[in-house]
């Protein structure tokens, strides 16, 4: 009973509940935001990669090799604690912003340029010989085919930024985990962390179950 | 010479396609030779040859989809030079049928014929569905058109694919091996369906080893070897008497 009262009092739970909500509100805000903008960055650096006049794309071999080895968290604290010495101050939700989308930017960017290369070059061959213009047959013929090897692999990502969202609270932003601890802090007792930790899971665990789903599903349609 | 199949050939006009001293390489490997060849307004050319003499090599650089190194390429009155800006602009007239058909998996058949039209010609998307739906009753898959490729057997797909070029009411039709991934059972329905294009006097380059097809309508014949042209002759005389002994050697081997 101790145990309970300890890690899953009721009471405590009650309490905080708002507080946490407040947390989550942030959390969902900087997901959404870093997702939005690093897949788009990303479709964009992919199609530099591709298609670009050759040293424009080494930039973006450059760029996409090194935020794939760079750890989202030391970037975050680049940007949060290094940038100020020359004079860049970003608050702490612009800098996770900036930190997790420009990561997932370059795993989205790998992700599109395999999912267009998949994408046989017969089609390519074909939107042409009919006139169309490259950009054209880019979005009516090659990405809406490209795009379902996408999506599985991309919802993984986001679902991962939406995980290191909480690599935010290090640099003092009030998402669901900072909110928890502080909470945590107040109330002298593990409860809310709890509650943080079940918050993210059930809104994680669907995703993660959608994902399967859609890689199984594509599995059978390459069957086919 | 080709009683069956009457037609108009257009000499008068300039040629659809004009190639003069056209050289290409792969990396080292000289793949076509000082081609010199006129395709007049109505022709029908076939070209046969041994595999990797350069037959497909020939069609693709006519539509750019290969870029030649030196001569000089015309496409409907068009000089084409490599890097273009136009080019978007000469393809729409020169239609293409390839051999594994190349169909949008993505989208129905209908969607296949009029994606084009609609996206580059801008035809009105309703005018771009009478049209497509009557090349493809003339191809004989009109109850088709709700339908993806993959519903569709091979024939049914490589006439969806024809349909899907006449739509853009080409000037030209080229055809790589139309029928060569075909089931035996289906090479004649998508044949036919060449044939009557031909009866209606398109101007067309195949690149086949269907020689009854040939001999019925071909204007001429052209024989590839090593990436040359060694003999441009009639059906008929190219198949009594072949003046190359390597064109000799081709039509003793696929005739067996
Ligand atoms: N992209 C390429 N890169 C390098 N070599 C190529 C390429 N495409 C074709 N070749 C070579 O050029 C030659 C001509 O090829 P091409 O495809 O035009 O022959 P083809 O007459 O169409 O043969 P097939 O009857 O087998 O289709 C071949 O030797 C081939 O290996
Ligand atoms: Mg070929």
């Amino acid at each position: 009973m101790e145990l309970i009262d300890t890690f899953f009092n009721w009471d405590i739970l009650l309490r905080s509940f708002p507080i946490l909500m407040r947390g989550l509100s942030n959390t969902v805000v900087l997901a959404c935001c870093s997702i939005v903008l690093g897949t788009f960055a990303g479709l964009l650096l992919c199609l530099v990669r591709l298609y670009a006049p050759r040293p424009v794309q080494l930039l973006a071999v450059a760029y996409i090799d090194m935020f794939r080895a760079l750890p989202i968290l030391v970037l975050l604290i680049l940007i949060y604690y290094a940038l100020p010495f020359v004079g860049i101050r970003f608050s702490s939700f612009v800098s996770a912003l900036l930190a997790l989308s420009m990561v997932l930017a370059a795993f989205t960017a790998e992700v599109c340029r395999a999912g267009i290369q998949n994408v046989p070059v017969g089609q390519f061959e074909a939107a042409a010989t009919l006139g169309m213009p490259f950009w054209l047959g880019m979005r009516k013929i090659i990405l809406p085919q490209a795009v379902k090897v996408i999506i599985p692999p991309l919802t993984s990502n986001s679902i991962a930024v939406f995980k290191d969202t909480a690599l935010a609270s290090v640099v003092a932003m009030p998402d669901l985990l900072k909110q928890a601890q502080d909470t945590q802090a107040l109330m002298a007792n593990p409860t809310p962390l709890i509650g943080a930790a079940i918050i993210y899971l059930a809104l994680l665990w669907p995703l993660v179950r959608v994902v399967g789903y859609l890689e199984a599903r594509n599995q059978r349609l390459q069957m086919r | 010479m080709t009683a069956a199949h009457p037609h108009v050939i257009d000499r008068n006009s300039p040629p659809v396609v004009s190639m003069t001293g056209i050289n290409k390489w792969y990396g080292s490997y000289h793949a076509l030779r000082d081609i010199d060849l006129d395709v007049a307004s109505g022709e029908r050319i076939v070209l046969c040859g041994p595999s990797g003499s350069g037959k497909s090599t020939l069609i693709r650089t006519i539509n750019q989809l290969e870029t030649h190194a030196s001569g000089t390429l015309r496409v409907n009155g068009q000089e084409l030079t490599p890097g273009m800006k136009k080019l978007d602009v000469v393809r729409q007239d020169v239609g293409m049928v390839f051999q594994h058909f190349n169909l949008f998996p993505h989208l129905t058949i209908l969607e296949n014929c009029t994606v084009a039209p609609i996206s580059v010609r801008k035809v009105p998307k309703r005018e771009a569905e009478e049209r497509a739906m009557h090349y493809l009753e003339r191809v004989k898959i009109a109850e088709q058109a709700r339908k993806y490729p993959f519903q569709l057997s091979g024939g049914q797909q490589q006439r969806a694919a024809i349909s899907r070029s006449l739509c853009m009411v080409p000037k030209i039709m080229l055809f790589d091996e139309p029928t060569s991934a075909l089931d035996p059972e289906m090479v004649r329905e998508v044949l036919e369906t060449m044939i009557g294009l031909a009866d209606e006097g398109m101007t067309m380059m195949v690149v086949t080893h269907e020689m009854g097809f040939a001999r019925e309508v071909a204007d001429r014949v052209i024989f590839m070897d090593a990436g040359e042209i060694k003999e441009v002759a009639a059906p008929d005389a190219f198949f009594a008497n072949p003046k190359e002994p390597r064109a000799r050697a081709f039509l003793n081997q696929i005739m067996h």
